[in-house]
């Protein structure tokens, strides 16, 4: 091997996709736009503060909001995939054969479920979590505000990879899940299915460090007086998903890298021969996959339990079921892996068993709805658009759960496997239920956050447009999978099928209408900010500790640790006639901000991006590098410093004038 | 009201899941089809029990308790009903249990790999009706069906007769396929280096659609092929029809068939090698290849003590 | 429920002290939970390792089997250095107790050298079994006693090097607690892989060699 291939590996000009019209146009739409994002940044002046206050942030409300940046942005690309889907499904029947060959298409459908649910709903769910979950227990960070920001730039570098692939060779053409033989050397020789590897590998470290980082803080960095039952409901939530994380991520890690291990050094893990099984991938991917939908709605499951209380001024209904609903559905998802492949040929009793472990999931789960309804019941609602959203979720998502119960039983499951009937399942339950939280919580959360509430005429705009495109994008499909029509197809022969997926095209239409109306909502709520600023810290009325602070709070997040007496910490404050500190303050101990992270997920990126490659070279020396960088980050015993007590007095003065203000 | 537009709506999609016109789903051809189908009518029947009254609650609670309306009740402190709590958490464990247990019944006499017993409501099997045994091969990107029993073999098309049982035999070449006539049984996966078994009856005579329903490369989309059920004596002709093609499949046409190929041409074979699904099972169809079965029983005894092999 | 009662909270109408921490009020430290957690993660992955072999540690592919290619001998070099190590780093850590840092660091370097040898030996015998034709490639029990092994011998790796830096920081800061809890943790890692190591040998190498 000359020095050549050493460095470069199997990369060449031929894996610019010069040849493929659409990547042309989107790369030169891209490079336009980053040329000019770039170049606003640089007009004004914002690199400094961008590395400085943002990029190298351990703090937990920073690393949250990028969180969010990074699940938005994906979501962009990711819903461009679901409208290229939808149109080729439109389009492609007897002779036309649509505008995508099916190479380009199962890139897409890979590349739609990798990136929503790894880099969409993960990351948004994560900086949710990241962002309240110190703020509700009365900490002022996470555990270990380093590792916070490593996990974040791990999770961006392998997006970074995944929209890499875009330009530079091609992406997987096997599906999210990537099943064996067909994601094996011999039938996937090219780089896509290693950019998967690599991607997810990445994000997937990210992902089990931030578990543990948020175990380690909920276990031990609560406020005095609130023991586990005085939580809020998100924090448990939080708990339960992140030991989810922790007992789930280590799975992917290892299935993966047998799967790397098949394809660069010709073992038999999975393969045809040599005594390989397949089955067993898909035994160990979905042993990770279940749990892995369970860490995405349950925080969402709590948000509700924050905004149903709040907007309808009423405790949460059955406080302590909920909480053991919550620990049921987190064990009970480990039990049910099964039942995505009834169809793989276990006999009749291991398939029962699994179906009925799976049923039984609902019943914590309905337990969940019904809490939420009788808090409703003798409520004062108000229709604030995130209680709209959590509306939205109670009627669409108890139908994705009932057709979820519907595949749950074997035989049913044997006609309706990956048919489009479950394509409508799974979206019916992760739109409803992930998504429409997600939504609400933002809307919620974003004074907190940002300081001003979003406008709520685009909010309710997008909320209407995102509800009528669902049931309109994804009701056909249910009645397709009736009709027996399987999924991942590009082209169709029967004509009859061709009106339900106009239908889903325009549903998909009016989703992108949802999203252009949430976008504008951004922008109109930041041009309004003044007109929409939250100026007490407590907009809604809310009932747990991240209200008691200002919007957004302080980098301290609390000038004295607060001591909790009840579930619902704020509201009892409130109610006792707790009255803020306005002296008294003192030196804050605070982590420093580093880009020690930043730097290491860069060369673990560069690592995985050699690694696709076959660039062995660099891929030895960024590995080594990434190794030196991280003894050297141990080196650096000087991680923290003081806020003075002077600063401290001066921001609370200044919120303490604001209040006063807001009053008059 | 925000409350009624959305209770609308779930009504709408609710109707549009039970529309049974054009549903091949619930208009089955075949009685292993036919049980499934009523399956998920029965499943969802009991499943609504729940959530109809959840959704018109919803409904309900939205539109009586909103803001506005000042005469509802309002009680900011009520957050426990151990009475309720009974009921929200044993009336779905009852649902539950029903369907448990149909779950469980279901599943063995619906299992694929059990003969069928029964070619319809209230007709089972008579004595001593052997079933058709019909080989399938997932190939890249088509279908090959062997019948050991005519000595034919088939691309893209099978057919069987009506009424009687028939029993597949179904592996794959090189990436997991699944096999599904929607008409007439469940799927079941196809895999390299495995078979897997299903059992079916077909009880109308007709032509249905069959596909893989499991992603397997570039030419899925067009990896579809026929299903004719016939009466015995069409069944006859069909079987006579083919054999009267003289291409053999015998292991080199196998091997030219294996190469991976889309929108393949039906094609009949009038003779078939005996052995050859049986080495494709095992694969070691080209020649100086080891056949599985005899590696697995090789390893079985292989690990008999430090005797066996001397070590270098 | 609530175990204040309403609506006034202390007879002086102090609306502010009962709702907050004392000033000095300091987080306990989660790094020791931290680590365990992480642990456990990687305990799963070890999990799934042993899992696969035991799925595919009986398919030969027509080759050789635990019976034929495991020296034993060997093996048992192998686990006692690796066991000694542990006994070596407890040792340390009894040292670290007593905050003596050059013989925490004497004992460090014994730990190391038996890791050393722990790996030496293992390198050896895949060699070995390489140049024999007994490779990862060779057949899906091959595959997985590698993964699994392989994996084990990748953390005794990790912590080895993990345990020169510990060194040269302990050298440079002495045992100030940031430091102490670093060698809590690399304590707690190589006790774990002492742990999966005896897994290893008693499901790979002990009932490997059983027909």
């Amino acid at each position: 091997m000359n020095l050549s291939q050493l460095v470069f590996g199997r990369l060449s000009w031929d894996a610019l996709p010069l040849h493929v019209p659409i990547l042309l146009g989107t790369f030169i739409a891209v490079a336009v736009l980053g040329v000019a994002l770039l170049g606003a940044i640089t007009h004004f002046r914002l690199w400094g503060t961008l590395w400085r206050d943002w990029f190298t942030s351990i703090d937990h409300k920073k690393i949250g909001i990028m969180y969010m940046v990074l699940g938005l942005v994906m979501l962009l690309r990711g819903f461009a995939d679901a409208l290229m889907m939808r149109l080729q499904q439109a389009m492609a029947f007897g002779d036309n054969a649509g505008y995508l060959p099916p190479e380009h298409y199962d890139q897409i459908f890979t590349a739609h479920g990798v990136i929503m649910i790894f880099f969409v709903a993960m990351p948004l769910v994560t900086g949710l979590m990241n962002y309240l979950v110190p703020l509700q227990i009365g900490a002022r960070d996470v555990a270990f505000p380093f590792l916070n920001n490593f996990s974040f730039w791990m999770t961006t570098f392998g997006a970074v990879l995944v929209m890499a692939s875009l330009f530079i060779g091609e992406f997987a053409k096997t599906g999210w899940l990537a099943y064996p033989p067909l994601s094996g050397i011999d039938y996937s020789p090219d780089v896509g299915v290693d950019y998967y590897i690599w991607a997810l590998q990445i994000a997937g470290v990210g992902t089990l460090l931030s578990g543990v980082n948020l175990v380690a803080t909920i276990v031990k960095m609560r406020a005095p007086g609130m023991n586990l039952m005085k939580m809020p409901v998100f924090t448990w939530t939080a708990l339960c998903t992140n030991v989810l994380i922790v007992a789930a991520f280590p799975v992917l890690t290892a299935v993966l890298a047998l799967l790397s291990l098949d394809r660069y050094a010709g073992t038999h893990f999975f393969t045809n021969d040599g005594g390989g099984n397949a089955m067993m991938y898909v035994n160990l991917i979905w042993i990770w996959g279940h749990p892995e939908v369970y860490i995405l709605i349950l925080p969402l499951f709590g948000a509700f339990s924050e905004i149903v209380p709040t907007f309808t001024g009423k405790r949460l209904f059955g406080y302590t079921s909920m909480v053991y609903a919550t620990i049921v559905i987190t064990i009970l998802s480990y039990l049910v892996w099964l039942h995505h492949f009834f169809t793989m040929g276990s006999g009749a009793s291991v398939n029962s068993f699994f179906g009925i472990t799976t049923m039984i999931i609902s019943i914590p789960t309905g337990a969940k709805i019904f809490n939420w309804l009788f808090t409703m019941y003798r409520g004062r609602i108000r229709f604030e658009v995130p209680m709209l959203w959590t509306l939205g979720f109670m009627t669409t998502f108890v139908i994705g759960g009932m057709t979820g119960v519907m595949l749950a039983v074997p035989p049913a499951d044997f006609v309706l496997h990956n048919s489009l009937f479950l394509i409508a399942h799974f979206h019916n339950v992760i739109i409803g239920g992930v998504l429409f939280g997600l939504f609400a919580a933002i809307n919620y959360w974003a004074p907190k956050a940002l300081g001003f509430r979003l406008d709520p005429f685009w909010g309710k705009c997008s909320f209407w447009f995102w509800l009528v495109g669902f049931v309109l994008a994804f009701a056909p499909l249910y009645v397709l999978g009736f009709m027996g029509v399987t999924r991942r197809l590009s082209h169709f022969d029967d004509p009859s099928l061709q009106v339900w997926f106009v239908m889903a095209l325009v549903g998909a239409l009016l989703i992108l209408c949802g999203i252009a109306c949430m976008l504008i909502q951004f922008w109109v709520s930041w041009r309004r900010r003044e007109q929409l600023r939250d100026v007490t810290g407590d907009p809604w009325d809310g009932r747990t500790l991240e209200w008691s602070t200002s919007s957004p709070p302080p980098d301290y997040n609390f000038a004295f640790t607060p001591r909790v007496h009840d579930t619902d910490a704020w509201y009892d404050m409130k109610r006792r006639g707790y009255e803020r500190p306005t002296k008294g303050f003192t030196d804050i101990h605070m982590p420093k901000n580093t880009g020690a992270g930043f730097i290491i997920a860069a060369l673990c990126a560069l690592c995985g991006f050699a690694l696709i490659w076959h660039m062995w070279l660099v891929a030895g020396v960024s590995f080594a590098a990434m190794l030196v960088a991280v003894i050297m980050h141990t080196f650096n015993y000087n991680r923290d410093f003081h806020i003075p007590a002077e600063d401290v007095t001066r921001t609370e003065d200044a919120r303490t004038q604001a209040l006063a203000a807001a009053h008059v | 009201m925000p409350a009624f537009r959305l209770l609308r709506r779930a009504t709408v999609s609710a109707s549009l899941l039970l529309t049974g016109c054009g549903t091949v789903i619930f208009n089955a051809s075949g009685d292993v089809a036919r049980q499934q189908g009523n399956l998920i009518v029965h499943s969802t029947l009991l499943m609504l029990l729940v959530i109809v009254p959840v959704l018109a609650l919803t409904g309900f609670f939205a539109w009586r308790y909103r803001q506005s309306n000042r005469a509802a009740t309002y009680k900011p402190e009520w957050d426990h009903s151990t009475q309720l709590e009974l009921v929200i958490w044993i009336v779905p464990l009852l649902v539950i249990i029903a369907l448990g247990a149909i779950t469980w019944i279901s599943t063995h006499t619906l299992d694929p790999y059990r003969p069928i017993e029964r070619i319809e409501k209230g007709r089972s099997v008579a004595e001593g009706v052997e079933p058709l045994v019909i080989d399938v091969v997932a190939l890249d990107w088509k279908w090959l069906f062997i019948y050991p029993e005519q000595g034919i073999a088939t691309v893209n098309e099978a057919a069987a007769p009506v009424d009687r049982p028939i029993r597949f035999n179904i592996t794959a070449s090189s990436v997991m396929n699944s096999f599904f006539i929607p008409a007439v049984a469940g799927q079941i996966y196809a895999m390299p280096g495995m078979q897997t078994q299903l059992h079916a009856v077909v009880n109308e005579p007709g032509t249905y659609p069959g596909f893989s329903a499991n992603y397997s490369g570039a030419g899925f989309s067009h990896m579809r092929f026929a299903f004719r059920g016939l009466d015995a004596a069409g069944f006859d002709q069909w079987v006579a029809q083919a054999r009267s093609h003289s291409t053999p499949l015998d292991r080199p046409a196998y091997l030219q068939l294996e190469k991976p190929s889309e929108n393949a041409p039906v094609a009949f074979y009038g003779q078939v090698d005996g052995s050859l699904f049986d080495a494709v099972v095992n694969r070691c169809v080209a020649p100086g290849t080891t056949c599985m079965d005899q590696t697995m029983m090789h390893d079985m005894h292989a690990n008999g003590g430090a005797h066996d092999h001397a070590k270098k | 429920m609530s175990d204040l009662a309403l609506p006034v909270v202390s007879p002086s109408g102090d609306r502010t002290a009962p709702f907050l921490a004392r000033a000095d009020h300091h987080p306990e430290n989660g790094t020791l939970l931290g680590f365990w957690l992480y642990l456990m993660s990687d305990c799963l992955v070890f999990a799934c390792l042993f899992a696969t072999y035991g799925v595919l540690g009986r398919s030969y592919a027509g080759g050789a089997g635990g019976a034929q290619l495991f020296e034993l001998p060997l093996v048992a070099l192998n686990t006692s250095l690796l066991l000694l190590s542990s006994i070596t780093y407890g040792f340390a850590m009894l040292e670290m107790q007593r905050r003596r840092v050059r013989a925490t660091l004497v004992w460090l370097v014994i730990t190391g050298l038996f890791g050393l040898g722990f790996l030496g030996v293992e390198l050896y015998e895949f060699a070995h079994l390489i140049a024999e034709g007994h490779g990862p490639q060779r057949s899906a029990f091959l595959s997985s006693f590698f993964a699994l092994v392989g994996t084990h011998g990748l953390h005794v790796t990790f912590g080895i090097v993990w345990l020169v830096t510990l060194m040269a920081q302990v050298g440079r800061h002495g045992l100030i607690a940031e430091n102490r809890r670093r060698l809590a943790c690399l304590s707690m890692f190589w006790h774990f892989l002492d742990v999966v190591w005896i897994g290893v040998f008693t499901f790979v190498y002990l009932m490997g060699v059983l027909p």
